[in-house]
């Protein structure tokens, strides 16, 4: 499985409340949350923002609520993967649950920029920034993660066991 | 090599002798949570799956407590969708307003968490229930639903940190002012995918209130799960408000922690934590004059009695400064009764107060207490997030109870001691 697009970049702790703002929670629906996503700290995000593109961040990405309205609305918006120095526990949980693909890697991370053209190999865990001819080597999904993100989500896989 | 508290919980749970950290493991469940935030996604998950049937009716709580007394139509329709669902699968613990509370008050206060459980609920602050020596962690939506379906969740077996407190408080400190410190020191993913675990003799000083308030953050340190050792307090806590049968489960002295602190109870001060970031702390003797528009005592994180008797004894006698808004919004319909009773709720009135029905409601931003452009609060909630209680150019200060009531009435941030207290 293979992600590739262009880098949209945000900084360390990005929270929850900032990905979907807690005042559009009474709407669980996929496409309204991606209309409002990161839109209290990028707020053209969702007019820039392709089919297949990639967001680069730094540490600890996702902090905050437990609400997966929030890689829901990520997956939504058309972002094919996420990259981060480390996320948030919950938002990994969620993520992998709902079938969006993120992946560690603190130098992909650091050096990455926005505008770059990047190529992600979930198989392998390899990151590919096609713009600065540089690879980087992050964290693989452990096998049993892999089998979730391949049924795309929790859900089918429960239902395919 | 021995085992955490934390670790010997999930290992009983996933039928276990032995885990490590980093395992990736499949663990029963006593309980899932959900609310009308998480619950109705978790709904149309479900609805995917081709079982459906909830696992035991006894063993799921639901509770609208985040847009309700419902706030508008949108709120009104998840609402529904959670009660129609509750309804038709003859969920036990379906909490209506009229009895409800914030889920993380609620639940201990109903019995429905006891020593050696593993909970998980679709809100991340479902951590709160690690003060009764429970393992509970906060997931998602898809979790809940393949745990109201299940009964199981899967877990990366977390490694540790160690918080070994000792001594006692000072007067007017309490938990909110502990785990404060404590993020200030470890920052907001000092603790990721860890579990935080505090012993020592420190915790015979701490109430059971302030034992909630202490794990209910440790989320915003990035944790899985606090957790706290099962006492005297703890057993006599849950006897009184539980018939389930608990389990006391204790570290092996060879257990493996990443890292050990030692806090010297005694030498915590009332501390604030500056927006945007609970980490950005600031002890009260280091904070200038910084005036402020809006108080809000109440939440998960401190709407439960300790916390209104100690803004009570801070405003008897007292008015807030003009200008000045200040809504209190006890965590449970039965905090909110014995708060009544005890008269807390009128010094609360007398003092210029508004007080709320139990709701999430100002705590994210969500109604009861918006807060405009450029307008500055100190609240007794847990997240001070950009944009967390209304417009993205306002700011939130944390604070324990005592310093937010004595905010309140100067105006500024302010600890009891500036009303000579
Ligand atoms: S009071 Fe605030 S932190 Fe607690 S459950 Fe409600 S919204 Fe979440």
């Amino acid at each position: 499985m293979k992600a590739s697009g262009l880098v949209h970049r945000y900084g360390d702790n990005v929270d929850t409340d900032v990905i979907i703002p807690a005042r559009y929670l009474n709407s669980s629906d996929p496409k309204e949350l991606a209309e409002k996503c990161m839109i209290d700290i990028d707020a053209d995000f969702v007019d820039r923002v392709q089919k297949g593109d990639i967001m680069v961040a730094g540490k600890n990405f996702g902090c905050g609520s437990s609400r997966e309205h929030a890689p829901i609305a990520i997956k939504a918006s058309g972002i094919s993967c996420v990259i981060a120095e480390t996320f948030a526990r919950i938002f990994y949980r969620n993520s992998i649950n709902i079938g969006l693909p993120i992946i560690e890697c603190k130098e992909a991370s650091q050096e990455i920029e926005a505008g770059d053209k990047v190529e992600v190999d979930f198989d392998s865990g390899i990151i590919y920034n096609i713009t600065k001819k540089k690879e980087y080597k992050g964290q693989a999904f452990p096998e049993f993660m892999q089998r979730i993100i391949k049924a795309e989500g929790l859900i089918n896989y429960i239902n395919s066991k | 090599m021995g085992m955490t508290m934390t670790q010997k919980i999930l290992a009983a749970h996933a039928g276990l002798e032995y885990v490590k950290a980093g395992e990736l493991i499949e663990a029963n469940l006593d309980l899932v949570l959900g609310n009308d935030v998480t619950a109705p996604v978790a709904i149309k998950e479900m609805d995917k799956l081709d079982k459906r049937e909830v696992f035991d009716r006894d063993k799921i709580a639901l509770v609208p407590d985040h847009f309700t007394p419902n706030k508008d139509i949108k709120s009104a329709e998840n609402c529904r969708c959670m009660r129609e669902f509750a309804m038709d699968n003859d969920i036990t613990n379906y909490f209506e307003i009229g009895e409800m509370g914030i889920e993380h008050a609620l639940l201990p206060e109903k019995g429905l968490v006891v020593a050696g459980d593993v909970v998980i609920g679709a809100d991340s602050h479902t951590c709160t229930y690690g003060a009764l020596g429970a393992f509970s962690t906060g997931v998602g939506s898809t979790d809940m639903a393949a745990g109201m379906v299940t009964g199981k969740a899967w877990f990366r077996v977390p490694s540790a940190l160690r918080f070994i407190l000792k001594g006692k408080p000072s007067k007017w400190v309490s938990g909110k002012d502990i785990i404060l410190h404590i993020i200030g020191m470890i920052g907001v993913d000092g603790a990721r995918y860890q579990s935080m675990e505090f012993i020592g003799d420190g915790v015979a000083n701490l109430t059971m209130d302030d034992r909630f308030t202490i794990a209910n953050m440790a989320i915003e340190a990035g944790a899985k799960n606090g957790i706290f050792p099962v006492d005297e307090l703890a057993i006599k806590y849950i006897k009184e408000h539980s018939t389930k049968p608990y389990t006391i489960y204790e570290a092996d002295n060879d257990a493996e922690y990443e890292k050990t602190y030692e806090i010297d109870l005694s030498s915590i001060k009332p501390t604030v934590a500056f927006p945007h970031l609970p980490e950005n702390t600031h002890t009260i003797d280091q904070i200038g004059d910084i005036d402020i528009d809006q108080v809000v005592i109440g939440s998960c994180t401190n709407g439960r009695l300790d916390d209104l008797r100690i803004a009570a004894k801070v405003l008897e006698g007292r008015k807030v400064a003009k200008g000045m808004r200040l809504i209190v919004f006890p965590a449970t319909q039965k905090i909110y009764l014995q708060a009544m009773e005890e008269g807390l709720l009128a010094t609360f009135i007398k003092a210029g107060a508004v007080v709320s029905t139990p709701t999430c409601g100002p705590c994210l931003g969500g109604h009861m207490g918006v807060l405009a452009a450029g307008e500055k609060a100190v609240s007794t909630t847990n997240r001070n997030f950009v944009g967390r209680m209304g417009h993205v150019d306002s700011e939130i200060y944390l604070a324990s109870p005592a310093v937010a009531a004595a905010s309140a009435v100067t105006g500024k941030i302010s600890g009891p001691a500036s009303l000579g207290l």
